[in-house]
């Protein structure tokens, strides 16, 4: 096992930079989700810690040592593809095996390694199958077997569950997750799905165009956004531009919204303000219960009902902000009623222009 | 349910038939009606024509058995075809390996170009030109004399190297296309997959490239056998005296001795041989694959 670490990666193709400065430390033990839009260079920053390209400059570290020039036979790395990427000619036990017979080893050894790894993903019993015969969800789990039964000193999955349909996904997140703690391996998952990168990782590191916007837990980074993309990108938020105050900004129609949360910038400055739809309390009356929330009054144009929750859709001044509230039963607003919104400084994060 | 989906694909034979029925028709007038008179004749004493007698004899048959030439003959072409096949393998492969999985859009276009232009040229122009290079004097004497220091003389024309030359180059692109294609068909990703796991390239040639691509393989090499062990233009223009085979002697037969019964005989003990060892390896071939 070992920590990767990845400091000021950039990769070019032709006109189009791919990795633009790139720095993370991925550390020994962790599971860390690379979360970004296609094109953002998630999976080229993940083929260049493989090893299957090589950056034009940067350092990429394994267990201390530098790797950026070693080819991905030589890396000691367990890879998970998207379409799985087994070998068809060969059985799942002859998948599983194949890592550690093409080093030579004897085989017993094989043999029984293979055994607890195919154990550990729950096939035991397949090991004769071809990988044709097998369901998605099961050729995930041959390939991700056959990823660790090497002992590698780093597991990468290229969205490995892109490819399964929801239910399928939300077992093998839960599995995934279980046979990583078992192993305790160093783990670095490609998503594009920001609730996989949620429910599964100890950190997040958001990219887009190349660069890396915001590193951290879940938590800091969906309460903490950086940027109005990390806001948005990650969970839903509702952004208001106006001008700064320094502890909150003016909206261009004078309101005033206090910040808890987020950057310190100078008076003055354009900036925005980025509220969670969850987080806002939506009702008819004007009583102020708290004199320190922020409050904006609007009008219901929408509500989309989703079953445990609903989404209103509120215009206020022309802005839609939405607002997610969980079915109780006990209030349903109709659309076009005009409707009060609240909700505290401390859910509010200022972020500044970017 | 069961019998829903074999009423389905009942009826759905029924109306592909008649897309079949072109191709059976002409492959029956084509192939085996001439081929049933071939038999025929095989089984004839002499060809029937006026004024001469003939009935059915199985000395023709016989007349290979009896003569040690023929079988040392076919002895000959067989080696000849496993010759011309190994190298069409050895040239072709890696030609189609890079093709598949190096080039890319319009470079991969342009070679591959290249490898089918044979097929577009006459083959007897084709033969004829090779006489040109392979000569004394000719266009590979005059060429490596021009560079070399020393003098050497170079005529291979009217020897065994011209005609593995000139059958090589005639049946190379079948085994590049064949090849191409289930090369083709190799996911990238297993490829990236196996290094990825510690596999040096030449492991994954032998492990998953070469076992993957074994049907392009086996389908190029039994496209190019088969009609390498019954060839006689490149034996004979190519060849000279040294390129007596098995198939310019049927050729003769029907040629110059007009001895048809002979040569069509030959004919079907080349064919059954052929079968025979296409049998034979086909076992052996699968596991491969």
């Amino acid at each position: 096992m070992a920590g990767v670490q990845v400091a000021n990666l950039s990769r070019s193709f032709g006109a189009h930079t791919a990795l633009d400065d790139v720095s993370i430390d991925f550390a020994d033990g962790g599971f860390y989700a690379l979360l970004g839009p296609s094109g953002s260079g998630k999976t080229t920053l993940l083929r260049q810690i493989a090893g299957f390209d090589f950056p034009d400059s940067g350092r990429i570290a394994i267990g201390g040592e530098s790797v950026e020039r070693v080819p991905v036979e030589k890396r000691r790395i367990g890879m998970v593809f998207q379409n799985y990427a087994l070998f068809p000619n060969m059985s799942v036990a002859d998948n599983v095996a194949f890592g550690l017979s093409v080093r030579g080893e004897a085989k017993a050894t094989i043999q029984s390694e293979v055994q607890r790894a195919l154990d550990l993903v729950q096939l035991g019993k397949l090991g004769a199958r071809r990988p044709h015969q097998l369901s998605g969800g099961q050729r995930q789990r041959v390939a991700l077997a056959r990823a660790i039964v090497t002992k590698p000193r780093v597991l990468l999955l290229d969205e490995p569950l892109g490819a399964l349909d929801k239910a399928l996904r939300v077992d093998m997140q839960i599995e995934l997750k279980r046979i990583q703690r078992e192993i305790g391996i160093t783990t670095i998952f490609v998503t594009h799905d920001q609730e996989e990168a949620l429910t599964m990782s100890d950190r997040i590191g958001i990219l887009r165009d190349g660069r890396l916007v915001q590193e951290g837990p879940p938590e800091e980074i969906y309460d903490r956004p950086k940027s109005e993309f990390a806001a948005t990108f990650l969970g839903d938020a509702n952004i208001l531009r106006g001008e700064t105050t320094g502890t909150g900004i003016r909206l261009p129609d004078g309101t005033a919204i206090a910040a808890g949360a987020g950057a310190t910038l100078a008076g003055g400055a354009t900036a925005s303000c980025a509220v969670r739809p969850e987080r806002i309390r939506i009702g008819t009356d004007s009583g102020t219960s708290d004199p320190n929330a922020n409050m904006l009054r609007g009008q219901v144009s929408k509500r989309i009902f989703a079953g445990n929750n609903s989404t209103y859709f509120v215009d206020r001044n022309g802005q839609t902000i939405k607002v997610t509230v969980q079915n109780t039963g006990v209030e349903k607003l109709a659309e076009g009623q005009k409707v009060v919104l609240r909700w505290s400084p401390e859910s509010t994060v200022l972020i500044a222009a970017s | 349910m069961a019998g829903q989906v074999a009423t389905g694909s009942r009826s759905g034979l029924r109306s592909a038939l008649p897309l079949l029925v072109p191709a059976y028709l002409w492959l029956t007038v084509a192939i085996f009606l001439p081929l049933s008179a071939m038999v025929f004749f095989s089984f004839m004493t002499e060809l029937p024509l006026p004024g001469k007698a003939w009935s059915f004899t199985l000395d023709n048959y016989a007349t290979f058995f009896s003569q040690p030439l023929y079988l040392t003959l076919l002895a000959a072409s067989l080696r000849l075809g496993l010759e011309v096949t190994l190298w069409c393998i050895v040239i072709g492969y890696p030609a189609a390996y890079v093709l598949a999985k190096v080039f890319r859009g319009r470079s991969r276009e342009a070679i591959f170009l290249l490898v089918i232009l044979p097929f577009w040229s006459n083959g007897l122009v084709r033969i004829f030109s090779w006489a040109m290079v392979l000569r004394e004097g000719g266009i590979l004497d005059s060429a490596l004399n021009a560079v070399l220091p020393f003098n050497i003389n170079i005529d291979l024309m009217y020897s065994y190297p011209a005609v593995i030359i000139g059958l090589v180059h005639s049946y190379v692109p079948y085994m590049v296309l064949t090849c191409y294609l289930t090369l083709q068909a190799i996911d990238d990703s297993l490829i990236e997959a196996g290094r990825s796991l510690g596999a040096s390239r030449l492991q994954m040639l032998k492990r998953v490239i070469i076992p993957l691509s074994m049907p392009g393989l086996v389908a190029g090499a039994a496209l190019i056998f088969v009609p390498v062990v019954g060839s006689f233009m490149e034996p004979r223009i190519l060849g000279g005296r040294t390129g007596t085979f098995y198939g310019t002697v049927i050729e003769d037969q029907f040629v110059a001795v007009f001895n048809w019964p002979l040569g069509a005989a030959l004919s079907f003990i080349l064919l059954a041989v052929v079968l025979v060892i296409l049998a034979l390896a086909s076992p052996v071939l699968k596991r491969a694959a």
